[in-house]
C-alpha cells in the first residue's frame, strides 16, 4: 500500500460532485459547531487542570475530523468503545455537558460516582461503554459486541478506537483475529496521530502502514486522511454497511496528528520539533472543513463567531455549576463491587465509618 | 569518608542504573518511553545518550512483548532491565512473568535462569484512580520463583536496586511513585548494594511492632509519632523485601512487643498482611498480648475522588495501634 491515504477534500475546500452528498449542509454545520465546542473544551479544561481545579486532561486537538467523521457515520445505538481521546463522540451524541463535567470532576452527580479518573466516561444511554486506562482492552470487547449484534440481528455495529501505539498490544491482534474469524459486525479505527506519548510511530511497526494488517486477518482495511472529514465518513459508511450486512469487520487507519501534548503530564517539546508541528498545523481539520463549508456557502464568519461566543458562555456557566456539587458520599466507596456487599467488605466499611463518626478532625458528612 | 549527595528517589534510581550499566556491558534497558525521553517519571533520563540506543531503547507499546523479549535476551546472556510504565499496566505481561520468567530456572533443572529485572512504579496517593494507583505486590509474592523488592527512600532505592541487579534471580522491583520526588536524602554517590531479604528497623520501640513498606512506611512514621504523643512506644519495621521476606526480624521484634500491626495499600483480603500475620502468630504465639492486626486498603477497586478514605492514613493507623495496645 504505497499510495497516499484516501482523500476527498481539495486544498481549496472543494470536493467532487460524487462525494458532496456524503454529508448534508446541516450535518456539516452541526460538525463545525461541535468542533468549536470541542476546541473550547480542550482549551478550558487544560486551563482548569493548570489551576488545580481538574485532576487531568487529554486534548484531541488536531484529530477532530477522524473522531467526528466516525461519530457522524454511526447510528445512535451503535456502541463506541472509546480509547480516551474521543470527547468529540460524546459531543456528537449530544450527551449533556453537565454529565461530562460531573465525570471529569468526579463529584456526587457523576453517573460513575467519582470512581474513575477524568476522561473515563461511561454513558449507557448513549451507547458509550466504560473507558479504562489499560490501552487496547476495549478492542476485543468490540469484537464480542459486534458478534452478538450479528447473532441477534440487532443491526448494531460496534466501533472501537485506539491509537497507533495501542495497535502494538496483543489485545489488538486478538480483537481483529476474532472479529475476522467470527465475522463480527465491528469496525476498528486506529487514530494514527504519530506518537504514543514520546514514542514515534516508527517504533511501533516495521511495516509501511497499519492498514496492511487487515489482509493478514482476512478483513477489509483502509488507510484514510484522518484530517479530511469527508474521506473518513466515506470509508466509515462503507465499513458500516458491510458490518451491518453481516459481511464482517473493517480496520481503518486514519492518518492524523496529536497537536497537543499526550496529556497534562507531558511536554512534547522534549521529543518533537516545532517544524513538524507547524507542518501538521497547516492541515488543521477544523480549518479544512471550514474551507469546505465556505465552498458550499455555509458557516460564514458570523456563524462561527456566534457559535464560539455561545459555547464559551455555556461552558463557563455549566462548569461553575458542576464545580459546586459535593464529592460522592463516603459510603459509595463500598458499594457496587459485587451486586451485594461481601461480609469482609461490610466489616471493613462498618469499622471505618464508625471511626470516622467518632473522629473529631473530619468535616466529611458521614451517613 | 565517601562522597555523598542529596538525591530524591528518581535520581537515586537513575544513579543506580547508570552505575550498573557502566559495570555490566550485558545490561540493557527497555520499555515504553525509556529511551530519548528518559521515562515518563524520568528514571532513565540521560541513559540512552550515554549508553546508546542499542542498550537503552523504546519498545512498541506491548508489555507482554517487553517481558517476553527480555526473557529471550536473558536466555542469550544479556541482563535486561525492564521498565513497565505503571504497575497497573503489568498485567498484559502477567503470563510471561508468572508462567515463564518465574519458572524458567525450576523447569529447566537450572540449565537456564534468565536474569530479568522488572522495575515499575506502583501505589496510590497521586489521584490516579483505578489504573494508576494499584499495589499488585501480592500477585508476584504469591508466585514462587520471583523476588519482590520495595524501597522506601533514596538510600534504599539505590542500594536495593543494585543488590537486585547483582542477584541471579528474576526481580519485581516496585517503586512507590507517590514519594518518587518527596523522599529525598543524603546518600553515598559511590556504588553500594543493600542485602535483599533483610527487613530494616526504622525506629526502636517496646509496645508494638508496626510493619510497612514503600510509601506506607512514611505514613507509618507519622503514625508512630502521633502514637508517641499518646504515650505509646512503637517499633517500626520496613520490610523492604516481600519475597522472600525476613520473618526472623519480625518475630524477634514481636517477641519483645507482643503486638503487631501490618499496613499496606492493597486490599485487605489475601493481602500481604495476611501472610505476615499468619507466619508471625505461628512463630511467636507464646509472646502475643493482642490479636495481630492489619490496616489496609479496602476490598474495592482503587477509587478516584475518595482515595484519601481508601488509603490508610496516619490517624487510622494510630487508632489501630492504640486499640491493639489497649486490647
Ligand atoms: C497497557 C498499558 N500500557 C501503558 C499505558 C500507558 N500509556 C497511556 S497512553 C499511552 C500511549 C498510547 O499511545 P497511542 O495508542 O498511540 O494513543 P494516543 O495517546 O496517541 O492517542 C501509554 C503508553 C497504558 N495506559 N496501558
Amino acid at each position: 500500500m504505497t499510495q497516499p491515504p484516501f482523500q476527498i477534500l481539495g486544498e481549496d475546500g472543494s470536493c467532487p460532485d460524487s462525494h458532496r452528498g456524503l454529508l448534508s449542509d446541516d450535518q456539516i454545520e452541526k460538525t463545525l459547531d461541535a468542533m468549536v465546542l470541542n476546541r473550547i473544551l480542550d482549551r478550558r479544561l487544560l486551563m482548569l487542570q493548570r489551576q488545580g481545579r481538574l485532576g487531568f486532561w487529554m486534548t484531541s486537538h488536531g484529530e477532530e475530523a477522524t473522531i467526528f467523521g466516525v461519530a457522524a457515520s454511526l447510528e445512535p445505538e451503535d456502541p463506541i468503545f472509546l480509547s480516551y481521546r474521543e470527547l468529540g463522540c460524546l459531543l456528537w451524541r449530544e450527551i449533556p455537558l453537565p454529565l461530562i463535567f460531573n465525570q471529569l470532576i468526579g463529584n456526587s452527580r457523576d453517573l460513575c460516582l467519582g470512581r474513575q479518573m477524568p476522561i473515563h466516561y461511561c454513558y449507557r444511554e448513549w451507547s458509550i461503554p466504560s473507558v479504562s486506562s489499560p490501552v487496547g482492552t476495549q478492542l476485543p470487547h468490540a469484537a464480542g459486541f459486534g458478534y452478538a449484534a450479528r447473532l441477534r440481528g440487532t443491526g448494531r455495529v460496534a466501533l472501537a478506537f485506539c491509537g497507533e501505539g495501542t495497535a502494538s498490544e496483543g489485545d489488538f491482534h486478538t480483537a481483529l483475529n476474532f472479529a475476522g474469524v467470527f465475522s463480527s459486525s465491528s469496525i476498528f479505527v486506529i487514530r494514527n496521530n504519530g506518537y504514543a506519548i514520546s514514542t514515534p510511530e516508527s517504533v511501533q511497526t516495521a511495516a509501511e502502514s497499519l492498514a496492511v494488517r487487515a489482509e493478514g486477518y482476512g478483513i477489509a482495511g483502509y488507510q484514510v486522511d484522518g484530517n479530511d472529514l469527508l474521506a473518513v465518513v466515506n470509508v466509515m459508511r462503507e465499513a458500516r454497511a458491510r458490518a451491518a450486512a453481516g459481511e464482517g469487520p473493517t480496520l481503518i487507519e486514519a492518518m492524523t496528528y496529536r497537536m497537543g501534548a499526550h496529556s497534562t503530564a507531558d511536554d512534547p517539546s522534549a521529543y518533537r520539533t516545532e517544524e513538524e508541528e507547524a507542518a501538521w498545523n497547516r492541515l488543521d481539520p477544523y480549518e479544512r472543513l471550514k474551507r469546505h463549508a465556505r465552498w458550499r456557502g455555509l458557516w460564514d464568519e458570523e456563524a462561527e463567531a456566534a457559535a464560539q461566543a455561545g459555547w464559551e458562555e455555556r461552558v463557563v456557566a455549566t462548569l461553575a455549576e458542576c464545580e459546586r456539587h459535593p464529592p460522592p458520599r463516603v459510603e459509595t466507596l463500598f458499594e457496587g463491587v459485587l451486586e451485594t456487599v461481601s461480609p469482609q467488605l461490610e466489616a471493613q466499611r462498618d469499622a471505618y465509618l464508625a471511626d470516622l463518626r467518632r473522629s473529631s478532625t473530619t468535616d466529611i458528612e458521614v451517613p | 569518608m565517601a562522597e555523598t549527595g542529596t538525591l530524591n528517589m528518581i535520581q537515586a534510581l537513575n544513579d543506580a542504573l547508570d552505575q550498573y550499566m557502566e559495570r555490566d556491558e550485558d545490561a540493557v534497558i527497555l520499555g515504553e518511553d525509556v529511551g530519548h525521553f528518559g521515562g515518563v517519571f524520568r528514571v532513565t533520563n540521560g541513559l540512552q545518550e550515554k549508553y546508546g540506543s542499542e542498550r537503552v531503547f523504546d519498545t512498541p507499546l506491548a508489555e507482554a512483548g517487553i517481558v517476553g523479549m527480555a526473557i529471550g535476551m536473558g536466555l542469550a546472556g544479556l541482563r535486561p532491565i525492564v521498565e513497565i510504565q505503571f504497575a497497573d499496566f503489568i498485567f498484559p505481561a502477567f503470563d510471561q512473568i508468572v508462567n515463564e520468567l518465574a519458572k524458567y530456572r525450576y523447569r529447566s533443572g537450572g540449565q537456564y535462569a534468565p536474569r530479568v529485572l522488572i522495575r515499575t512504579p506502583y501505589g496510590g496517593g497521586i489521584r490516579g484512580g483505578h489504573y494508576h494507583s494499584q499495589s499488585p505486590e501480592v500477585y508476584f509474592a504469591h508466585t514462587p520463583g520471583l523476588r519482590v523488592v520495595v524501597p522506601s527512600g533514596p538510600y534504599e532505592a539505590k542500594g536495593l536496586l543494585l543488590g537486585a541487579l547483582e542477584c541471579a534471580d528474576p526481580v519485581i522491583f516496585l517503586e512507590p511513585k507517590r514519594i518518587y520526588r518527596a523522599a529525598r536524602g543524603e546518600i553515598p554517590l559511590d556504588y553500594y548494594t543493600l542485602p535483599l531479604e533483610r527487613a530494616r528497623v526504622v525506629r526502636k520501640g517496646e509496645d508494638i511492632t508496626l510493619v510497612a513498606w514503600g510509601a506506607m512506611l512514611h505514613t507509618c512514621q507519622e503514625a508512630a509519632a502521633l502514637a508517641e504523643g499518646e504515650g505509646y512506644d512503637v517499633e517500626l519495621i520496613d520490610l523492604q523485601s516481600l519475597a522472600p521476606y525476613d520473618l526472623r526480624s519480625l518475630v524477634r521484634s514481636v517477641e519483645r512487643t507482643g503486638r503487631m500491626v501490618v499496613v499496606h495499600e492493597a486490599p485487605m483480603t489475601c493481602g500481604f498482611g495476611a501472610e505476615l500475620v499468619a507466619a508471625v502468630q505461628a512463630a511467636a504465639f507464646d509472646c502475643l498480648k493482642a490479636p495481630l492486626q492489619r490496616v489496609t486498603g479496602f476490598d474495592t477497586p482503587f477509587p478516584y475522588t475518595l482515595e484519601d478514605h481508601y488509603l490508610p492514613s496516619a490517624e487510622r493507623i494510630t487508632r489501630e495501634l492504640a486499640r491493639t495496645i489497649e486490647y
